[in-house]
């Protein structure tokens, strides 16, 4: 079991700014994620897009600010369970909550942050007939251990930035055949990648199938063979015990739905005093909440993270009154045992 | 200020015609959330999410699609030769009369 004082639902710049507020008042954090990564869609969908509205920074890329959030909150040594969605939420005797991710791992927390943005990032799944039959068994829409599909005939679907990022990582390291196909020949991700997506296949290490897409996918028990389309050519059948389609993930409120919360049209209801949902002891920050004039901004989450914090250092700490302290006078007294912070990729 | 009418016809197969604004700096993509079409529009509108999908039955002059609109429709499902992102469609007088229907989500 882990034990914090704030468990925070959503590792996206709100929750990571939450534990940088938190931790000035010496709540301890810990993130659930339901992507490997931390950043939320900032990471997810648009790392390379400047941002031009973070006070402060005229402008500033949406990965390097997850990175100087990650950077601002390590002091606090948050703890991170990444790639895990959280699923159930149980209300103990003395007033707790254990929330228990779908992967079983359990977390204890006095005070419940959702920073969930639009909800937990849902692979987009293919349109094809028995793609259930095969999931897990050769099929995989995320990446979380790498050695698990080496030295297999892999194949990699999609046209962004984490289609071509594993394609080149596998395909460097790859002893069996490393294949990427894309429906077009124009690919978003940047163009970076893509140079190596190309060196790659000029030394024979990558096969590169444009204007191509798999349709159907044969196997026994796993996956054997795939057939892949490509226009204005014979149907081609590859040999293949992986593929990761990797067309992106979309978000879905999710469990969090059934927590017994208000919600109104997939946000959850909150009260502008400081955040508070419904259930006393659960906060609601960022875009995942709503209230009249709610804009869906970073910079209007880092507020209201900073006044959910005032509000649940009163329930972790009953006998205490919260005293907002200045950093200018006060610095930034980090606690002692500093956990590894994961690196953006 | 000037106003066009268009259609939407949503995933039941329900037409509505709704009035759009051609001088408020709006895309199809905004114009359909603010009519509370269940359009999610993820990304905000930088061609990165293809929430936004819809396909344009009317024959009216579109631009074609730039790179981004290109590649993120290439990755999308259900896309047909007549999709285009809501996000990429600057509302502008030459959309009078467009018929749009919003694709499967």
């Amino acid at each position: 079991m882990i034990k914090t004082d704030v468990l925070i639902i959503g590792a996206g710049p709100v929750g990571l700014f939450a534990v940088f507020e938190a931790g000035l008042s010496k709540l301890k954090c810990h993130l659930i994620d339901a992507i490997p990564l931390a950043g939320g869609q900032l990471s997810e969908i648009y790392p390379k897009k400047p941002i031009y509205d973070i006070p402060g920074f005229p402008s500033v890329l949406a990965g390097d600010l997850v990175n100087n959030l990650l950077e601002q909150a390590a002091p606090f040594s948050p703890g991170f369970t990444l790639g895990e969605r959280a699923d159930t939420i149980e209300k103990q005797e003395d007033g707790s909550f254990i929330v228990t991710t779908d992967h079983g791992t359990q977390h204890q927390a006095a005070v419940i942050f959702i920073a969930g943005g639009l909800g937990s990032f849902e692979p987009r799944r293919p349109l094809i007939d028995n793609l259930s039959q095969y999931e897990k068994k050769g099929v995989y829409y995320m990446v979380k251990e790498p050695a698990h599909f080496l030295d297999q005939d892999l194949i990699i679907s999609g046209g962004g930035d984490s289609a071509l990022d594993w394609a080149v990582y596998f395909a460097g390291k790859n002893k069996k055949t490393t294949t990427l196909v894309h429906r077009s020949d124009k690919f978003r991700a940047h163009k970076d990648s893509l140079d190596k997506v190309y060196a790659l296949k000029k030394e024979g290490k990558l096969t590169l199938i444009t204007h191509g897409e798999v349709k159907a996918l044969h196997g026994n028990e796993t996956l054997q063979n795939v057939s892949v389309a490509v226009s204005g050519a014979q149907t081609q059948v590859l040999t293949a015990q992986i593929w990761l389609p990797l067309f992106g993930l979309s978000p879905k409120l999710g469990p969090i739905d059934n927590w017994g919360l208000e919600i109104e049209k997939n946000a959850i209801v909150v009260n502008t005093k400081d955040y508070s949902t419904n259930i006393p002891g659960i906060y609601a920050i960022g875009d995942v909440n709503t209230y009249d004039g709610k804009l869906k901004l970073i910079l209007c989450g880092f507020h209201e993270a900073t006044l959910a914090v005032q509000s649940a250092y009163t329930i972790v700490n009953p006998q205490k009154k919260f005293n907002m302290k200045y950093t200018t006078v006060q610095g930034i007294q980090g606690f002692e045992n500093t956990s590894k912070i994961p690196e953006l990729v | 200020m000037i106003d066009i009418s268009i259609q939407i016809i949503d995933r039941e197969g329900n037409t509505h015609k709704v009035i759009a604004p051609t001088d408020m700096n709006m895309n199809l993509m905004e114009v359909c959330k603010s009519y509370g079409f269940p359009i999610e529009g993820i990304c905000g509108g930088m061609a990165l999410c293809a929430s936004c999908q819809v396909y344009v039955n009317s024959e009216i002059h579109l631009a074609s699609p730039n790179e981004e609109e290109e590649a993120m429709l290439s990755e999308a499902f259900h896309v047909q030769e007549n999709s285009r992102l809501g996000c990429q469609m600057h509302m502008n007088s030459s959309f009078e009369g467009l018929v749009v229907t919003l694709a499967p989500e």
